[in-house]
């Protein structure tokens, strides 16, 4: 971890096994440097939510908590943004091809709703392809926005 | 433990009060569980009290409507007691707020059945 008092971004990197207890990890993580940065409760407990969610996406759906491959997590803050980097080293999948929750055949389902909850909770959110294999997921929140 | 289940019967309805986090593992699969043995006991009343869920995930929210969806199968009603506001934001933003039958009075809750 960096600190400095010159608002030089402050980065925390992980490589995470592929298991739940990873996702509380990050959680805390992301929510440690959140605190610091000062953000309100109403937005730690988005932000903990949008982490908690990318990250069992990339440990369930993506790693398929296959204990060989990783989750790689970093959280920056800038004076400007809170950023969270999540990737998995799993097969991908075609982000179009994800069903809407919304849509009235699909308000029953059992799951697809963790990333439309990223989506909601971040001001930010993209998601691809890695070059290497998997998906990666970048959340931003930025700092003082309401 | 992150979650606590107890269940009591009150006239013909099963009040079942969860207490903690419905996430992915212990949580979602505690609230599970509870479903099942309550409909496998041919309980057709089953009043769920969130007031002391804290946190619930897109698991947790999963688990409330396999719930909903495995007990009205089984020809039952499920309703929900006492949401706070953050479970409340989240089931209005994924649009299930006017799926399930929500109430704030226990005693209301009950006569409604």
């Amino acid at each position: 971890m960096r600190e400095n008092k010159h608002h030089v971004p402050e980065t925390v990197e992980r490589l995470l096994d592929s298991t739940l207890e990873s996702v509380d990890s990050a959680e805390e993580l992301a929510l440690g440097l959140a605190e610091r940065a000062g953000f309100d409760d109403d937005d730690l407990m988005k932000i903990g939510m949008a982490v908690r969610e990318s990250m069992v996406n990339a440990v369930v759906h993506g790693n398929r908590y296959n204990a060989n491959k990783k989750v790689h997590f970093s959280v920056t803050h800038s004076p400007e943004n809170l950023t969270i980097r999540v990737a998995d080293e799993g097969e991908g999948f075609d982000v179009e091809s994800l069903p809407d929750p919304l849509a009235p055949e699909n308000l029953m389902r059992t799951s697809g709703r963790g990333i439309f909850l990223i989506r909601s909770f971040m001001d930010e959110f993209d998601i691809r392809r890695r070059e290497r294999g998997g998906m990666e997921m970048t959340l931003v929140k930025h700092s003082g926005s309401k | 433990m992150s979650v606590k289940l107890n269940t009591r019967q009150v006239g013909d309805v099963s009040v079942v009060d969860v207490a903690g986090r419905i996430t992915l593992g212990e949580g979602s699969a505690a609230l599970r569980e509870a479903m099942r043995d309550l409909i496998a006991k041919n309980q057709k009343k089953i009043l769920l009290n969130l007031g002391e869920v804290n946190y619930i995930d897109s698991s947790g929210i999963g688990e409330l409507v396999s719930g909903f969806t495995s007990v009205s199968n089984s020809g039952g009603t499920l309703k929900l007691l006492n949401l706070n506001k953050r479970v409340k934001d989240l089931l209005q933003i994924t649009k299930l707020y006017t799926v399930f039958d929500v109430h704030e009075d226990e005693a209301g809750a009950i006569r409604s059945f």
